[in-house]
């Protein structure tokens, strides 16, 4: 045993110093570990544009179409509807769609680039449970005032046929509007807008 | 010596067994007053092994792969109806895990009240508490993550919803939302990380958190409902004067309280496995689409009361985190009862009368609030839901006020008393009351 005392700050640096070096080297080798959650190349791959034939589309009509494993409503609005969104506007929260939920050329009372075609994500912004299409006029459980529109079964929020969110309910936001663009008159690209 | 006793020695000298035994079994005592609500520690470890048991059985049939088959059908939600069908008694293994999953919660609900009641959280218990607040919270996740296993509609929706709810945390939110999901939708890679967590990385931790509860609960010693300290009082061996060895005694007293558990447990898992709906979904009868949600979508009843604190609150400032933040701190509170409570007297035979008028607006509340969770929001509900939700939080948040100078008029003994039986009949009718009336009025508006 040798007579020398311990030199207790010289310990304290290596002590530290260790546990220093040592949590560098976890959080490395946690890294991989922590990467791996998040979505894999093919995953990333799987979110190619979709083509739709909407010819066969009528009046009042919706179609909902797969993209990127997301719903997307295509609504065919009838020129009565189109007349009712202005009369929803004071009981909205962005009527203007202010907030980035949609392609510039969106940006519209109509949220849509030809206002008879409603192209929307149908998934619901506040914690992305699929709405319900109610286009039916004041029903009992909507309210005297229900001009038609998207009910969430979750939690209750609502949207008008412009799927712009109602005031007063859990969802913040209007819904998403795809990137999109018309092929030709019937044909319609989901997912891509250039 | 016998040859049994040599072995012993020869394994005494190398490994502490019948030292561990002494402590932790045949010279545990604890006290002697223990009523029914005493059952539920201990018959929360049997479902703990029936859970495991049975989820060990289930992973050898169960197939994790929400890829479709050739038939159209997701390959989990086949494989489990191939459990069901064709594996020779499946289904009883499967309907097993699946009563096990509710009954757990049923069981724990009971224990944690226990503690609220007789104030088992308090010093120097506060680690015994939150050890068991750490397991109820392991115990959500591994319900919330096995719950998406069989990936019918419900499976999927939930997983969804609950998903999301990391999404709306301000800046990180939507990217940790897809790093818990792995995908930009709920997808065969959220399955198959679930699955990992529930069949190994949660159960793992969910074991040592028991065992750290085991130690910490048989260092301090047992409560009592007189909420009164056996050890102060002790003979001229050391043992405490009101405590009685746990083996024989209350390793008996378990048994007949394991016999009518498992003969409720029985009948559920024979005749009533589903539960009308609350244990087992109707829609997760069908398989998960992504494109459609059911028309209502609820979670399991024993989420029901803080999913109703997440649909009460309303979303402003443009973000709706106020809700998850809601949810989650309903859940985070029940740890911090031990520093919220400042009344010295533990037990509620001896608490004041703001104690006990606050507790019973508080298991109206929880139970109001479960019922609500359960059902279509309407804005009557919605609005007894925030009420609710106020009463729930006003509970835990006004203790230190409330709890400060309320003494109720018998004063706390030294010596624990006997078990007024009366008493807990008054209680339960108070509870069937209220879930009966909550019932009928929730559905009437």
């Amino acid at each position: 045993m040798s007579e020398q005392q311990v030199d207790t700050g010289r310990r304290r640096f290596l002590t530290v110093a260790t546990s220093a070096v040592g949590g560098v080297a976890v959080a490395g080798v946690a890294t991989p570990f922590l990467m791996s959650f998040f979505p894999s190349e093919r995953a990333k791959a799987a979110g190619a544009p979709v083509e739709v034939d909407i010819s066969k589309l009528e009046p009042g009509q919706k179609i909902n179409v797969e993209w990127r494993g997301k719903p997307v409503w295509l609504l065919s609005r009838t020129k009565q509807q189109i007349a009712d969104l202005p009369k929803n506007d004071p009981k909205l929260v962005d009527p203007k769609s202010e907030v980035e939920q949609q392609p510039k050329y969106c940006q519209n009372e109509a949220r849509s680039i030809k206002p008879e075609l409603l192209v929307a994500v149908g998934i619901c912004t506040h914690l992305g449970c699929s709405p319900t299409f109610r286009p039916d006029l004041a029903p009992a459980d909507l309210g005297p005032e229900w001009l038609g529109g998207f009910y969430c079964p979750c939690h209750g929020s609502k949207f008008d046929l412009a799927a712009r969110v109602f005031k007063g309910v859990p969802a913040p936001k209007n819904l998403e509007i795809p990137p999109h663009k018309y092929l030709s008159d019937t044909r319609l690209l989901i997912g891509d807008d250039k | 010596m016998s040859k049994g006793q040599k072995l012993l020695n020869w394994i005494d000298d190398r490994f502490p067994l019948s030292s561990m035994l002494k402590e932790h079994v045949t010279e545990y005592y604890a006290p002697k007053n223990f009523n029914f609500w005493y059952f539920f520690g201990s018959l929360a470890m049997l479902v703990l092994v029936i859970q495991i048991v049975t989820g060990i059985f289930l992973t050898m049939n169960y197939k994790p792969d929400g890829n479709l088959n050739a038939a159209g059908i997701p390959v989990a939600f086949a494989s489990v109806e191939y459990i069901m069908r064709d594996v020779a008694g499946g289904w009883i293994i499967r309907y097993m895990h699946s009563t096990g999953a509710s009954m757990f919660f049923v069981v724990v609900y009971l224990h944690m009240f226990r503690g609220l009641i007789y104030g088992s959280y308090k010093q120097p218990r506060e680690l015994v508490w939150v050890f068991g607040c750490l397991i109820f919270l392991c115990l959500m996740a591994e319900a919330f993550m096995g719950y998406l296993l069989p990936w019918g509609q419900m499976s999927f929706w939930g997983a969804q919803v609950i998903v999301n709810l990391f999404g709306s945390i301000p800046v990180i939110g939507p990217d940790l939302s897809v790093w818990i999901r792995g995908d930009f939708v709920v997808s065969d890679a959220t399955l198959n990380r679930f699955f990992a967590l529930h069949v190994i990385a949660v159960p793992l931790v969910l074991l040592a958190l028991v065992v750290a509860h085991l130690i910490a609960l048989h260092e301090v010693g047992s409560n009592n409902p007189d909420g009164v300290e056996i050890k102060k009082l002790k003979d001229e061996k050391g043992i405490p004067l009101d405590g009685i060895p746990f083996h024989p005694y209350y390793t008996v007293k378990d048994i007949f309280g394991v016999a009518v558990f498992l003969i409720v447990f029985s009948i559920i898992v024979f005749f009533l496995p589903e539960m009308g709906g609350y244990f087992l979904e109707h829609p997760n009868f069908d398989q998960a689409d992504p494109l459609k949600t059911p028309p209502h979508i609820a979670p399991v009843w024993y989420f029901t009361p803080f999913y109703a604190i997440l649909r009460a609150i309303p979303s402003f400032l443009g973000t709706q985190v106020w809700g998850v933040i809601g949810m989650g701190a309903a859940v985070v509170v029940i740890a911090f009862l031990p520093w919220l409570d400042r009344s010295p007297i533990k037990s509620i035979r001896y608490r004041g009368p703001k104690f006990k008028f606050m507790l019973v607006l508080f298991i109206i509340a929880f139970i109001g609030l479960g019922i609500l969770g359960a059902m279509p929001p309407t804005a009557g509900r919605t609005l007894i839901s925030q009420i609710l939700s106020f009463v729930y939080f006003a509970f835990f948040l006004g203790m230190p006020f409330y709890t400060k100078n309320d003494v109720g008029a018998v004063p706390v003994p030294t010596r624990v008393t006997d078990t007024n039986g009366k008493r807990q009949l008054q209680f339960l009718v108070l509870v069937a009351v209220t879930v009966i009336a909550a019932y009928l009025f929730a559905t009437n508006v």
